[in-house]
């Protein structure tokens, strides 16, 4: 489904991805793991389209398709979902004018009907209760006022709303108690498990991925991938650390 | 007798388009006079025309504990300008929403001269302006605390969002206080859209130029959340769709 191949990546003339290569077939979840600065988030952006995210060398393509020659919305409206790191907040607008032109947006380009006001605020209430979020929260401004954990949990909301057929998560776990950890857990594998879906759950934590069960995961340091293996594999590194990994 | 034409040399026509203005300045030489009487309320929208020059020059009177509200957008074609001279009296509230939005070549400004004359007034000044190509978009507010206005709460908010290289903002909020236990708050910013925030507005599949309409609606949109009548709402969107 999403095949990444000899991935060559600079941000600002500094090459960060060096020949990442990588397999997510349909219906599988893969966790990459990795230290600080190794090009997780890199990887998350480039396969996004983030402007100033350079492809040096290498292709990724998406259902057959190339997926570097698409531009990010159009990355969306393939079925392509960032959940950001660091999700981003805009004032000005609420979350429910927000994801509704959004997924209207996605749906036109398809060419599928747009979904009503009311069609929508009883879609966006389900999903917004399916994470226990309190769907009020959905009529403030984008990300405004959200604390770190509510940002995370609004993501998945918006995952489960826009319902994507590919989720890039980029450490979706950071700033979650384990309460809240178990809830996007549980919300990925509903929204996202399916036999033509695909994740690739980028995480600094063994945590997540226990609530998750990915099929493999691969360890990313210095730009590539050094070693792929199942969920042992995470727990390896959750005790030895990822320096021993590398040895 | 006819008001002299103005020139480049005072201040509050220094970014005028005098040119534009010239052949049609007999009819706006007299500005026009709104008087609020003590305890009375005020709330006006000022929405464009279709005219290629647009003046509203407006001088207005508040009694003791009297408020006006003003709503105004200036998205002329070619010159717009919005000038209101305000007076307030003890108690009297004042608060001005306005917006230029230009396009093109436009020259669209808003002058503003508040005057606290009675003590514990209170005037709020809240302007934005989008502007494309080598559009001109000018907000000039002079706020005057005479001696015995104590207590005064002035403030201003000036934010301006460029969209191209060639367009110009101005932004000089100006103040003269001759009385010591005030409070008068000024702020001025000009900026660009937000790379992060139109990357996370694509990454949910909306194109870059709804992208963009969306986030020029978030920084304009939020001054109309008062105002009683919807026109103003429809119609800066009408006019921020002009210039993405």
């Amino acid at each position: 489904m999403l095949k990444i191949e000899n991935l060559h990546a600079t941000v600002a003339d500094k090459p960060i991805l060096n020949g990442v290569s990588l397999h997510v077939p349909a219906g599988e979840v893969h966790g990459i793991m990795g230290p600080n600065g190794s090009g997780k988030s890199t990887l998350a952006y480039v396969l996004a389209g983030r402007p100033g995210y350079e492809v040096s060398d290498g292709g990724v393509s998406f259902d057959g398709r190339d997926l570097l020659a698409m531009e990010p919305h159009e990355r969306a409206a393939a079925g392509l979902f960032l959940g950001f790191q660091y999700p981003v907040e805009i004032p000005g607008i609420s979350y429910l004018q927000f994801l509704r032109e959004s997924l209207n947006s996605q749906r036109r380009s398809r060419d599928e009907a747009e979904l009503s006001a009311g069609e929508f605020i009883k879609l966006a209430r389900e999903q917004a209760a399916l994470l226990d979020m309190d769907a009020e929260m959905l009529k403030r401004p984008v990300n405004v006022g959200f604390s770190g954990g509510e940002k995370k949990r609004a993501e998945m909301v918006q995952m489960g709303i826009l319902a994507p057929r590919f989720a890039l998560l980029d450490e979706t776990d950071s700033g979650l108690d384990i309460d809240a950890l178990r809830i996007v857990g549980e919300g990925i594998n509903r929204i996202m498990r399916g036999p033509d879906k695909g994740v690739l759950l980028i995480t600094h934590y063994e945590r997540l991925l226990e609530h998750v069960r990915p099929d493999k995961v691969h360890v990313l340091q210095a730009g590539k991938i050094t070693r792929s293996g199942d969920i042992e594999l995470a727990r390896e590194l959750e005790n030895t650390g990822y320096a021993e990994a590398a040895a | 007798m006819t008001a002299p034409f103005p020139t480049r040399k005072q201040e509050e026509w220094r970014y005028a388009d005098l040119d534009a203005l010239q052949p049609v300045w007999e009819q706006f030489a007299e500005p026009v006079t709104l008087t609020v009487g003590a305890g009375e309320e005020l709330e006006e929208i000022w929405l464009p025309v279709a005219d290629d020059v647009q003046l509203r020059r407006v001088q207005l009177a508040l009694g003791e504990g009297a408020k006006a509200r003003i709503f105004a957008l200036n998205t002329a074609p070619v010159y717009g300008r919005i000038e209101l001279e305000v007076s307030l009296a003890e108690g009297a509230e004042f608060e001005l929403f306005g917006v230029n939005i230009g396009t093109g070549l436009s020259t669209n400004e808003i002058v503003t001269n508040v005057k606290h004359v009675g003590r514990g007034g209170r005037s709020r000044q809240v302007i934005r302006s989008v502007l494309n190509g080598k559009a001109v978009g000018s907000y000039l507010g002079k706020v005057e605390v005479a001696r015995g206005a104590q207590q005064t709460d002035a403030e201003q908010s000036v934010k301006a969002m460029l969209l191209d290289r060639g367009a110009t903002a101005n932004c000089k909020p100006e103040l003269e206080i001759f009385a010591d236990d005030v409070k008068c708050a000024h702020g001025a910013s000009v900026g660009e859209l937000d790379a992060m925030q139109l990357f996370y507005a694509e990454s949910r599949g909306l194109d870059p130029a709804s992208a963009r309409a969306l986030l020029l609606e978030a920084f304009v949109m939020g001054l109309w959340d008062s105002a009683k009548d919807e026109a103003i709402a429809g119609a800066s969107r009408e006019a921020l769709r002009r210039v993405v």
